[in-house]
């Protein structure tokens, strides 16, 4: 790949202008992934200038030329749970998201909720939310998945399938239904809304 | 250096093309919405193609990727705050202290 080989022989600032360059164009991504994974815009930013530190921190050990994308997304994954380990225990089962989600619904006051598929993933286990992330919506394969979450790729797959089933029960179940809607109205609503943008996708 | 000697470094490893940046990708769905609304059917692998009645758990799993992505692309489509920016301007700016 001529295109590699043209870059993979820079150094100095002359390299770092070539990184700094691909590193702006992920931003974006890297505030979405951040955003889908923590379910919080504050600290999902927080999260995200912490990896594109790192990254920059980093870039010598970056080969330009290969993805860039999923180094820098396995450096904001090793962030997030490095930041979980400080605060919180990282348990397969998020049960206080669970259970602030639950109240946050149940609560008829509760101003505009989270959407219904934001708070099912936010009850996801983490490891199946940020496979979920990854391959549904960053538009990794599910080997680059599995390199950024430092497993195999049967793992991968095996929890991705497992928060569709997951995240399909509980918009299913209607645990998240408010306001007097019917059970399983969330999913009702997810189908109509997914039609509509179908329309307009590609 | 806040531990990023820890990161793995996931490049040019041998045998390995998965992280190629050209890979296609396909959401690890079968489908995809298609564009005059309707829903299109995409093996991944050789599959037998999908029967009329679509099985209405698989037309819901679209919907939730179709949500998922859009849930996504939102944020990347937002403006990206000046802070991000300026975290780079100052990086170069004591990096390589030229320009």
């Amino acid at each position: 790949m001529s295109a590699v080989d043209d870059v993979s022989g820079l150094t100095g600032p002359a390299r770092d202008k070539v990184f700094q360059k691909e590193l702006v164009t992920l931003i974006p991504h890297l505030r979405a992934f951040a955003r889908t994974l923590t379910g919080d815009a504050t600290q999902a930013d927080d999260l995200a200038q912490d990896a594109l530190i790192k990254a920059w921190d980093a870039r010598l050990s970056f080969q330009l030329g290969t993805n860039m994308k999923a180094w820098t997304f396995m450096i904001l994954r090793n962030q997030f749970y490095s930041d979980k380990r400080r605060s919180w225990r990282s348990t397969q089962l998020d049960q206080e998201a669970a259970e602030r989600t639950l109240m946050a619904v149940d609560d008829p006051e509760s101003p505009v909720a989270l959407d219904e598929l934001r708070q099912a993933m936010a009850v996801l286990p983490a490891e199946q939310r940020e496979a979920l992330i990854l391959v549904g919506a960053g538009g990794f394969a599910y080997e680059e998945a599995a390199e950024i979450c430092g497993c195999a790729v049967g793992t991968v797959k095996s929890r991705v399938s497992r928060a569709r089933k997951a995240v399909q029960g509980i918009l299913e179940a209607g645990a998240y239904d408010r306001d007097g809607r019917a059970a399983g109205e969330a999913m009702g609503h997810i189908l109509g809304e997914a039609e509509r943008l179908s329309a307009s996708v590609r | 250096m806040m531990g990023v000697g820890k990161v793995p470094f996931i490049g040019n490893r041998k045998g390995h093309t998965a992280l190629k940046r050209d890979r296609t990708t396909k959401y690890g769905e079968e489908v995809r919405p298609r564009a005059d609304g309707m829903i299109d059917q995409q093996q991944n692998s050789a599959g037998q193609r999908p029967a009329e009645g679509l099985d209405e758990a698989r037309l819901r799993q679209r919907a939730i990727g179709v949500k998922l992505r859009q849930m996504f692309d939102e944020v990347v489509n937002e403006p990206v705050p000046d802070e991000f920016l300026e975290i780079l301007r100052r990086a170069d700016g004591g990096q390589s202290g030229e320009r």
